[in-house]
């Protein structure tokens, strides 16, 4: 793998590598030393055009732990008009001399664009493209789903047939784009619940169900994964609906709809959540909740995912 | 003084049949078998097809305002290379061409440079803001006699406003160019809305936005039985739209670009800025129905929508890119490719949807005529058994933004004829200054 731009071209067999590489990140995050020297010597920007503390913490530390150099470049404005352009920033970088881009931007394609470019030659890491893709989160969330399932036996698994329900705003959604052709690749059963509005005008050319009607997608699919999105308040401004309390009445994972739930199904949540609107707090503080393993798993799959593609390989050595 | 006379040997018509042209001065003095003259200059035509100097209804010259991109000079340089001897310049410079000095301005630019006739497009409104009317009649009455308006780039979109546009240029015989794009249903559009944008996460410009403004257009047209031009259509609903009004008597005319008769949506997937263009590249069936509707007549031209842009424009990420592709010298390659190795239509229309029907629209007189003696010596010569991948060293544009670099394209100009003089020759530029010199003599009679 040189690059994670995108999970639509990763292979099964590739991202099972990712998640097995990320359960051995996993136990050095257990242990007393959270250290390993894989990456010492290399130096990793975290080149952030959009505002993104949790994701940048999250590659921070995870960087950290395999002991790269790390540069944080929070550049503000994208375009030539606004400010310094992409490809300026770049090529700066490159004349500094580092060993891989983490790259966060409001423009979807922009991770690509700097893969192809020419503009620096290194490995490049999607850290959440406009409304393309958000690959590591696709993966951490898949983690997460395995670990559940499957606990210390998960090494080497799929998602085989595990259902799972996205719901809320689609269409602007990186996380949901990630996680349908992850999910798919990995075996998974993909249902997108949505209001019409939030929904790509071409969704039905995608591997997944779709539903307008979140309780008739829970009762019908019975869901081992529901996974909830955040949704943008601003939203309603554009008419894609109405008002908060209708959105959070209709799509919304309410305490009654958490309650009717089987005890086994997992609530995701990417974060950062709006409680009270695409999820109640009795659903996000269960301990069906998944939303702080997120955050931990997060850790461990970017560590794999930064191992990958900056040495090349394929397992972990230990010294 | 005049210029050297032209002795063109053995060309190919449109018709099919064989001639000569003799170009004496500024004019076609004869066609026909086995014509000689000693002071004439001849140009070996045998192989190449003849066809009237094409005539672009939709260039952008961007000069005055964003000559980083291109100048009338160097516009025209593009035309001439691409077999075009007139360009309609768009009205969306710096300052906006919504006056008299400024169509002025572009006029005589165009007639110093040389290598083609520039008609301005007047704006349709004032700063193209879509509000108040621009001095229409001002810009008809001036010495570049204005007659074809456009606020291409933006759409008219205020119904009112269009309605008062195509009733007043009645006046003077003008006609509204229309940019069909509602402009509620494209905020932030990016590329189509489709299978592509879906995935791409990019925002998506849905067809209905262009067909429903074409809808309301061609309606308007028949109310007030005024004359509408549609620029750019690129969806299959467009031309259903047109068909329709066509059937139904209402005088509209349409054109589609070279671009959207070979490229589709799927070439985002790169996230390359060339190929982001407004409107965007759509599906594969539209390409297909833009290509039967310019067959069967539904769309009367083909038009470039030559839209320079510098390096920096485009060497960046997607969403902060301009939008325009070049076009002028690669139009007639693309048509060829797409229509007439395909079958779809023959030499005679290639003539008529590059030439004879734009000149007609524009209301110039002095292009797009039949070949015969006593007409203005407008003509370009294509070698229809070229092949090339084409290149940076294929534009004379000022800018490189072509969708075409590295694409193989069938035929290539090999000269073109303004005026009874060469501005290419040997598929090459001629020099600005031996072109403007000729101009020159030409101006002075």
């Amino acid at each position: 793998m040189k690059h994670l731009l995108s999970t639509r071209d990763v292979t099964r067999e590739e991202a099972i590598q990712l998640l097995d590489i990320a359960e051995d990140m996993s136990a050095v995050n257990d242990r007393e030393v959270k250290k390993l020297p894989a990456l010492r010597g290399k130096t990793v920007v975290n080149l952030f055009f959009e505002d993104s503390t949790r994701t940048r913490i999250s590659f921070e530390a995870a960087e950290k732990r395999l002991s790269a150099d790390v540069i944080n470049f929070a550049a503000k404005g994208s375009s030539v008009s606004k400010g310094e352009s992409l490809k300026d920033t770049t090529q700066t970088l490159a004349a500094m001399g580092v060993d891989a881009v983490v790259i966060r931007h409001g423009a979807s394609g922009a991770p690509q664009v700097l893969a192809q470019s020419g503009w620096i030659d290194v490995p490049v890491i999607n850290a959440g493209d406009g409304t393309h893709e958000h690959p590591t989160q696709a993966f951490l969330d898949a983690f997460t789903m395995r670990k559940r399932l499957h606990g210390a036996g998960s090494r080497g698994k799929g998602l085989d047939g595990v259902k799972v329900n996205i719901v809320g705003d689609i269409l602007h959604s990186r996380v949901a784009r990630s996680n349908v052709w992850l999910l798919q690749t990995l075996g998974a059963e993909v249902q997108l619940v949505a209001p019409p509005t939030l929904l790509p005008h071409a969704v039905n050319t995608w591997p997944v169900s779709v539903s307008f009607d979140l309780d008739d997608a829970l009762a019908q699919s019975k869901p081992d994964v529901v996974m909830m999105l955040r949704i943008q308040q601003e939203r309603m401004h554009d008419a894609f609906f109405p008002n908060e309390r209708e959105y959070s009445n209709m799509w919304g994972l309410t305490q009654e709809r958490f309650y009717s739930l089987p005890a086994k199904t997992m609530v995701m949540h990417p974060g950062p959540m709006n409680r009270g609107l695409e999820i109640s707090s009795a659903a996000a503080d269960s301990p069906q909740s998944t939303v702080l393993e997120q955050v931990a798993n997060g850790v461990s799959v970017r560590m794999a995912a930064l191992y990958m593609v900056l040495t090349g390989e394929r397992e972990v050595t230990h010294d | 003084m005049t210029n050297p006379d032209l002795l063109i040997k053995g060309a190919t018509l449109p018709d099919g049949s064989r001639a000569d042209i003799l170009i004496e001065g500024t004019q076609i003095t004869a066609v026909g078998k086995g014509l000689s003259s000693a002071s004439a200059t001849t140009i070996d035509a045998d192989g190449l097809v003849v066809l009237p100097g094409l005539v672009d209804l939709h260039t952008h010259l961007r000069e005055p305002g964003y000559e980083q991109s291109e100048t009338v000079l160097t516009g025209t340089q593009a035309a001439a290379l691409g077999g075009f001897t007139s360009v309609f310049a768009m009205a969306n410079t710096l300052p906006v061409a919504d006056t008299a000095g400024v169509v002025e301005q572009v006029l005589r630019l165009g007639d110093e440079a040389g290598y083609a006739t520039v008609r301005p497009i007047g704006a349709v409104t004032k700063g193209l803001e879509g509000i108040q009317l621009a001095e229409l009649g001002a810009m008809a009455n001036s010495r570049a006699a204005v007659r074809v308006f456009s606020d291409d780039g933006k759409c008219v979109f205020d119904p009112l406003i269009m309605r008062r546009a195509l009733e007043y240029v009645k006046t003077f015989g003008g006609v509204i160019a229309q940019h069909a794009q509602e402009p509620r249903l494209t905020v932030d559009a990016q590329m189509n809305e489709g299978e592509v944008s879906a995935r791409l996460g990019l925002a998506g410009w849905p067809a209905v936005a262009e067909e429903s403004i074409i809808a309301r257009d061609v309606l308007l047209a028949e109310h007030t039985g005024s004359r509408l031009h549609i620029c750019h259509l690129s969806t299959a609903g467009s031309v259903d739209v047109i068909r329709w009004a066509k059937k139904r008597g209402i005088n509209v005319t349409a054109e589609v670009t070279p671009h959207h008769l070979l490229l589709t949506d799927d070439r985002v997937e790169s996230y390359d800025a060339r190929f982001k263009v407004n409107p965007p590249l759509r599906r594969a069936e539209d390409v297909m129905a833009l290509r039967e509707a310019l067959a069967d007549g539904t769309i009367d031209i083909v038009a470039t929508d030559h839209a320079p842009h510098p390096i920096e424009s485009k060497d960046c990420e997607w969403g902060a890119a301009a939008f325009g592709m070049v076009g002028l010298e690669s139009a007639l390659a693309v048509v060829q490719t797409t229509m007439v190795e395909t079958g779809l239509i023959g030499w005679a229309d290639v003539a008529r949807v590059l030439s004879e029907t734009p000149a007609r629209i524009g209301g110039l007189a002095t292009h797009g005529q039949k070949i015969q003696p006593g007409i203005q010596a407008e003509l370009v010569l294509v070698d229809p058994a070229t092949r090339r991948n084409f290149g940076v060293e294929d534009l004379a544009s000022l800018s490189h933004n072509s969708p075409y670099l590295g694409i193989e394209l069938a035929g290539q100009v090999v000269a073109t004829i303004h005026q009874g003089y060469l501005t290419t020759d040997d598929r090459t530029l001629v020099a600005a200054d031996v072109v403007s010199a000729q101009a020159e003599v030409v101006a002075r009679g």
